[in-house]
C-alpha cells in the first residue's frame, strides 16, 4: 500500500501547466519518448505481456484485466483489428475522463498508439460523448498535432507500424458506453448491446475483432510505458492471497469526489484508499459541518455505502465486501444527513428509466415500473408492500441473474436493493407518515395517471 | 448422435444439427415459450421469455454442472451432453415475472383485439403468468396509427420483440421500420415519408406475436376462433406457396403461410395474400349454360355430362386448352376425356399469363412472374398423352390458337379459370381465332369476349374450392385439400371431368392421383400419402425402382 503522504500524480501531472495539454509540454514531461522506444525495442506480444504483467484493470467500470483481454484476440488474423477507446463517460458523478481529454490528451494519445501497437489496430475509434465539447477541441487538436509530429499516419517514426484515430462524437446516450452498444453507435445504428458470445474480441465493430478500453486505461497505458511495470505495481493494493480469482488492484486511480464534501473534484490517489480518506484528506469534508448520510462509491449504478461503511477500500473488491456492485467508475458522490434517502432513489430510478435502451424485458419494464412506484409514493400513496415489489425488481433485473443482456439494468437494481436494504427504516418511515391510513394496504389501489416521468 | 437431455428427457438429435434450447426442446415435447425468437430471422434475445437453465453433463463422469444463472434458451446452442431445465421454480418464476413485466404497458384490451384467440400473450400469461396484477398502473390507451397501406400499428399493445423491424431489414430488405424511442417510451414506427410498402409486408402482420400489427384486409372481420384451417396452395404465381386458407362457412377471410422449407420457408408474398378475394366477387359465372338463339340457356349439370360429350363428338376434330391453373389430376382427367371424345384430339396447355421477370428478396424469397401455379405439372400431363412437338416442346397456347384457325378443326375446349373478374386475360383479337368453329366450350370464372363466342359456358372453381396436386416452377409436387365449397351452381372441373369419365361416386383426388403416379415415371413420386410439404419430382425420379 503506497502511503498517501508521498504519493505523487502523474496521471494528473499536466493538470494546471500552462499549455499542458500540448504535445510540447506533454514532450517536456517525457511524454512520448516511451512509445518511439517501445516501437523501436519491443514486439507487440512483448507489449501485450508488460501490460498483462503490470495488473493494469481496466478503468470504465467492470475492471477486467486489460492485457488478458488484449490476448483474446484470433491469432494472425488476416483482416483489420480495431480499437475502441471509450469516451462515453456518462455514468453521473464521473469526469475523470474529461479531465484528461481536456488537460492531457496526448497521455491518452500516446496510450491509445502503444495499446494500437500491441493489438496490431491499425485503425482507433475514439468514441466521444456528445456533451463534452471542450474534450471534442482539445483531442482533435492533439490528433491534429500528433499526425503532424509523426506520431500517427503511415509508417510511425519509421517503426513500419501504421495508425489511424478518428474522433467519434455520439449522440448522448448513456447505454453508448458499454461496450458492444458502443460499437453498434459507432457502426451507425440504434445502441442496443449485442448478445454475447461473440465477444467483441472475435467479433467486434464492424464483424471484425475489436477491443475496447477506457479512456483512463489508455493514460495508464502510457504511464506503465514511461515508468515501468515495477513502478505501477507498488501502488495499489496487490491480490488476496486468499482469493484465487483476485487479480488485486494496482495503479493510480483517478477519484471523482462530488456531492456534499467541501472541495469537490477530480484526485489522482492510490487504488485502496478508502471513502473516508478521500472526502476527508482530499474533499475536506462533508460540507458545512453535516455527517455523510450514504456515499456512493462508484458512480450510481454501484449502489450506496452508509456511514458505517465509508472505511471500505475503495479497490476493485472493496466495495463489493460492502453490498455494492463494485468500484465502477470510481465516481464518489457524498449525501448529507439532511437528504431524503427517497429522493436519492426516485432521481436514481429515474435516470435509469430514461436510459435504459428498451431492448430487454426485465429492464425496459422494471426501471419504469420502479420509477412509477417511487412516484407514487413520493406522492403520499405509498405501501410497505412496494418495498418488496420493488426489492424483487432489484434482486430480479440484470445480467447476474441472466435477465437481461447488458449491465445497465444490474446498475440499475442496485441503488434499488442497496437504498432498501440499507435504508429500510427510513422508507417504512417516510411510508406511514405520508400515507398515514393506506400504508398497510396490500390489494391493488387504483390506478395514478401517469406522472411526467422524464 | 448427440444426446441433449431436457428436463430429465434424453434426446438425440442429428450429428451436424445446429439446433438451440428451444428447437431441441421442442424435438422433446417440451415447449419453451418465446416471443422475440423466429426461425426466420436473426436472433435478438432480448424478450427474455424463453429464459432457462443450461449446463452441461460430463461425458465421462456422468457429472451434471449448471450455468449459475439464467440463460436464453434462443441463443443458446446445444452440443452432446446439454442440460435444459425448464420447469424449475427459477424458471417458472423468470416466465412470471416477464409476463408481469410486459402487461404492464400493454392495454389488455382482448375484448376488441382481432389477435384474441391466437395471441401469444394471452396463451403465455394463461399458462405461465400470474393472476394477480401487481402493478397499479393505468396501462396506456389503443393508439392507433397506420404503418403502411395495407398494415395497421397499434402502438400500446406491442411488446417490442422487433420481429416486425428485423424482417423488414433481413427478409424483404426494405428496411421501413424501426424501433423510436427508448425505455419503456419506445414505439415501432417508420421513417417520416417511407410507409411500410413492399411486396411481402403482409408478413409482419403474421409475425407479430400479440395484437399490434394488424392487417386491415382482415381487421375486424372475423374472429379467429370460427375460422376453420386448411392446407392450400397459393395460386398467384409459379412459386407454389404454401398457405393456410382461413375461412369459415364457405367464405375465406384470409391466407396465411404455412411452413415449408422446400418452398416458401415462412414467408408469402401480399399478391398471393391477398389474392382470394376473386372468390367472392359477385360477377363470377355460377351457372352452366349453353347457347341457343336469344343467349344461354342454362343446363343441368347432369345433363353437361352426356350433352356436351355429343356436342363435341358431332362437331369433329377437337382442339384442348388444358389451363395451368387446373391440377394435375384434372389436367390428366381432361386429357383423358378428350381422347376418349376424338383420340385425335390436340391438346395444348392453356394460356400462361406473365408479368414481369422474377423478383427476389435478401431473405431469398421469390416472386415469379409467371403468374399461373401449374404449368410444368400441365405439361408433365400433356407428356404422357403424347402431347409432344417434333422438337420435344409441349404445345402452348399460341400453338391452339393456330389450331383453332385450322379448317379441320370443328371444335375446341378451353379451360381458364383466370383470377380476372374483368376477363381481361384473352382480349377480343385474339377470342376471334375461335370464330369460326362448330362448337367452343368455355370453363372459366368470369366472362370474357372468349366466353362471349362459346357455345358452352361452364363456370369454373377457385384455387381454395378444387384439391389435387400442383407442381411449381422448381418440379415440386404439393397436395392439398379443397378449403370451401364452390358457390352453389358451380362444379369443380375436376367433378365434371370425372363424371364424363363415367365414374362411379365422388370425385376422388388422391385416387385419380395414385392411378396417375402408378402409371408414369414422371409423376412416380406422387404414389402414396404425400408429406405436407409436398415432394421434388425430379429428385424421386433419380431414385432406382
Amino acid at each position: 500500500m503506497t502511503d498517501l503522504q508521498t504519493f505523487q500524480p502523474v496521471l494528473l501531472e499536466a493538470v494546471g501547466v500552462e499549455q499542458g495539454h500540448s504535445l510540447e509540454s506533454y514532450r517536456s514531461r517525457g511524454g512520448y519518448a516511451p512509445l518511439e522506444k517501445l516501437l523501436a525495442e519491443k514486439q507487440p506480444p512483448e507489449v501485450v505481456e508488460m501490460v498483462k504483467s503490470s495488473g493494469l484493470r481496466g478503468r470504465g467500470g467492470a475492471g477486467f484485466m486489460t492485457g488478458l483481454k488484449w490476448t483474446f484476440l484470433p491469432k494472425d488474423h488476416p483482416g483489420p483489428i480495431y480499437l475502441c477507446v471509450n469516451a462515453d463517460e456518462s455514468e453521473p458523478g464521473t469526469f475523470n475522463n474529461r479531465i484528461l481529454m481536456e488537460d492531457d490528451p496526448h497521455q491518452i494519445l500516446e496510450g491509445t498508439i502503444i495499446s494500437a501497437y500491441a493489438t496490431r489496430a491499425s485503425t482507433a475509434y475514439i468514441y466521444l460523448r456528445y456533451e463534452y465539447p471542450q474534450s471534442w477541441k482539445s483531442l482533435q487538436a492533439a490528433i491534429d498535432e500528433a499526425y503532424a509530429a509523426g506520431y500517427l499516419g503511415q509508417n510511425i517514426k519509421g517503426s513500419g507500424f501504421s495508425l489511424d484515430i478518428y474522433l467519434h462524437r455520439g449522440a448522448a446516450a448513456y447505454i453508448c458506453g458499454e461496450e458492444t452498444g458502443l460499437i453498434e453507435s459507432l457502426e451507425g445504428k440504434r445502441a442496443w448491446p449485442r448478445i454475447k458470445p461473440p465477444f467483441p474480441a472475435i467479433e467486434g465493430a464492424f464483424r471484425k475483432p475489436t477491443v475496447v478500453n477506457n479512456i483512463e486505461t489508455m493514460a495508464c497505458v502510457a504511464q506503465i510505458a514511461r515508468r515501468g511495470v515495477d513502478w505501477f505495481r507498488s501502488i495499489g493494493v496487490p491480490a488476496d492471497p486468499n482469493n484465487p480469482r483476485d487479480p488485486g488492484s494496482y495503479g493510480p486511480k483517478l477519484y471523482c469526489l462530488s456531492g456534499h464534501v467541501e472541495k469537490p473534484g477530480c484526485y489522482e490517489a492510490p487504488l485502496g484508499i478508502t471513502a473516508r480518506e478521500l472526502i476527508d484528506g482530499f474533499g475536506g469534508g462533508v460540507w458545512k459541518g453535516l455527517r455523510a448520510k450514504a456515499v456512493i462509491p462508484g458512480g450510481i449504478s454501484m449502489g450506496l455505502l452508509s456511514e458505517a461503511e465509508l472505511d471500505t477500500p475503495l479497490d476493485f473488491a472493496g466495495p463489493g465486501k460492502a453490498g455494492c456492485l463494485g468500484l465502477g467508475t470510481a465516481a464518489v458522490v457524498v449525501i448529507d444527513e439532511t437528504v431524503s434517502i427517497v429522493d436519492f432513489l426516485h432521481n436514481s430510478c429515474r435516470f435509469f428509466a430514461h436510459e435504459s435502451c428498451g431492448q430487454c424485458t426485465p429492464c425496459r419494464e422494471g426501471t419504469s415500473w420502479s420509477l412509477r412506484m417511487l412516484e407514487r409514493i413520493r406522492a403520499g400513496k405509498g405501501r410497505l408492500k412496494d418495498l418488496e415489489l420493488l426489492a424483487e425488481i432489484g434482486n430480479t433485473m440484470g445480467m447476474m441473474p441472466g435477465s437481461t443482456i447488458c449491465g445497465l439494468a444490474d446498475g440499475a437494481a442496485w441503488p434499488i436493493k442497496n437504498a432498501i436494504a440499507k435504508f429500510r427504516d427510513e422508507f417504512e418511515e417516510y411510508i406511514k407518515q405520508s400515507n398515514p391510513t393506506g400504508y398497510m394496504e396490500t390489494d391493488p389501489v387504483p390506478a395514478l395517471p401517469i406522472l411526467s416521468a422524464h | 448422435m448427440p444426446t441433449v437431455i431436457v428436463d430429465g428427457q434424453e434426446i438425440e438429435i442429428g450429428a451436424d444439427e445446429r439446433l438451440n434450447c428451444i428447437e431441441a426442446a421442442r424435438r422433446a415435447g417440451v415447449e419453451i415459450p418465446h416471443y422475440c425468437w423466429h426461425p426466420g430471422l436473426s436472433v435478438v434475445a432480448s424478450c427474455r421469455m424463453c429464459l432457462i437453465q443450461a449446463g452441461s453433463r460430463n461425458a465421462e463422469t456422468g457429472e451434471v454442472s449448471m450455468i449459475p444463472k439464467l440463460v436464453p434458451g434462443c441463443q443458446t446452442p446445444v452440443k452432446d451432453g446439454t442440460v435444459i431445465v425448464t420447469d424449475s421454480d427459477l424458471v417458472r418464476d423468470s416466465r412470471a415475472r416477464v409476463e408481469e413485466a410486459l402487461l404492464i404497458d400493454h392495454p389488455i384490451d382482448c375484448p376488441i383485439c382481432d389477435k384474441a384467440g391466437e395471441c401469444l400473450l394471452q396463451d403465455y400469461h394463461f399458462e405461465h403468468g400470474q393472476s394477480e396484477r401487481r402493478a397499479d398502473i393505468h396501462a396506456f390507451t389503443s393508439r392507433r396509427r397506420d404503418v403502411g397501406p395495407t398494415v395497421t400499428l397499434f402502438v400500446d399493445r406491442c411488446i417490442m420483440c422487433t420481429r416486425c423491424v428485423r424482417f423488414t431489414r433481413e427478409v424483404s430488405g426494405t428496411a421501413e421500420l424501426m424501433v423510436s424511442a427508448r425505455g419503456a417510451k419506445e414505439e415501432i414506427d417508420t421513417f417520416p415519408g417511407f410507409p411500410l410498402e413492399n411486396k411481402l409486408a403482409g408478413n409482419v402482420v403474421d409475425l407479430c406475436p400479440v395484437g399490434a400489427l394488424g392487417d386491415k384486409d382482415f381487421l375486424y372481420q372475423q374472429r379467429v376462433w370460427f375460422l376453420k384451417k386448411s392446407a392450400n396452395v397459393c395460386g398467384g404465381c409459379s412459386a407454389g406457396c404454401s398457405i393456410v386458407t382461413e375461412h369459415n362457412q364457405d367464405t375465406v377471410y384470409r391466407l396465411k403461410p404455412r411452413e415449408n422449407p422446400h418452398v416458401n420457408k415462412w414467408w408469402i408474398c401480399d399478391e398471393g395474400r391477398y389474392g382470394w378475394h376473386h372468390l367472392h366477387d359477385p360477377s363470377r359465372l355460377v351457372e352452366a349454360g349453353r347457347r341457343e338463339a336469344d343467349g344461354f340457356t342454362a343446363i343441368e349439370w347432369a345433363d353437361v355430362v352426356t350433352q356436351l360429350r355429343d356436342d363435341l363428338k358431332a362437331a369433329g376434330r377437337l382442339a384442348v386448352a388444358v389451363s395451368p391453373q387446373l391440377t394435375v389430376e384434372e389436367a390428366w382427367m381432361l386429357c383423358a376425356v378428350a381422347r376418349s371424345i376424338d383420340p385425335e384430339a390436340f391438346l395444348a396447355v392453356g394460356h400462361v399469363p406473365t408479368i414481369g421477370d422474377d423478383e427476389s428478396f435478401p431473405g431469398g424469397f421469390t416472386i415469379r412472374g409467371e403468374k399461373v401455379p401449374n404449368r410444368i405439372g400441365v405439361e408433365t400431363v400433356l407428356g404422357l398423352f403424347g402431347a409432344v412437338a417434333e422438337d420435344g416442346t409441349v404445345p402452348g397456347w399460341n400453338e391452339l390458337l393456330e389450331q383453332a384457325q385450322k379448317d379441320d378443326v370443328k371444335a375446341a375446349w378451353v379451360t381458364a379459370g383466370y383470377p380476372t373478374p374483368d376477363g381481361s386475360w384473352c382480349d377480343e383479337q385474339t377470342a376471334a381465332a375461335f370464330d369460326g368453329l362448330d362448337c367452343l366450350v368455355v370453363q372459366d370464372l368470369f366472362d370474357s369476349p372468349l366466353s362471349a363466342r362459346a357455345h358452352w359456358r361452364l363456370p369454373a372453381a377457385g384455387f381454395a374450392e378444387r384439391a389435387g396436386t400442383w407442381v411449381n416452377c422448381g418440379h415440386h409436387a404439393q397436395s392439398f385439400e379443397q378449403a370451401i365449397r364452390p358457390p352453389a351452381g358451380v362444379w369443380p372441373e375436376g367433378r365434371l371431368f370425372w363424371n364424363m369419365l363415367g365414374r362411379q361416386g365422388l370425385y376422388d383426388p388422391s385416387g385419380v392421383r395414385q392411378q396417375i403416379a402408378e402409371n408414369s415415371a414422371a409423376f412416380a413420386a406422387l404414389a402414396g400419402d404425400l408429406p405436407a410439404t409436398g415432394v421434388d419430382l425430379r429428385l424421386q425420379q433419380l431414385a432406382p425402382n
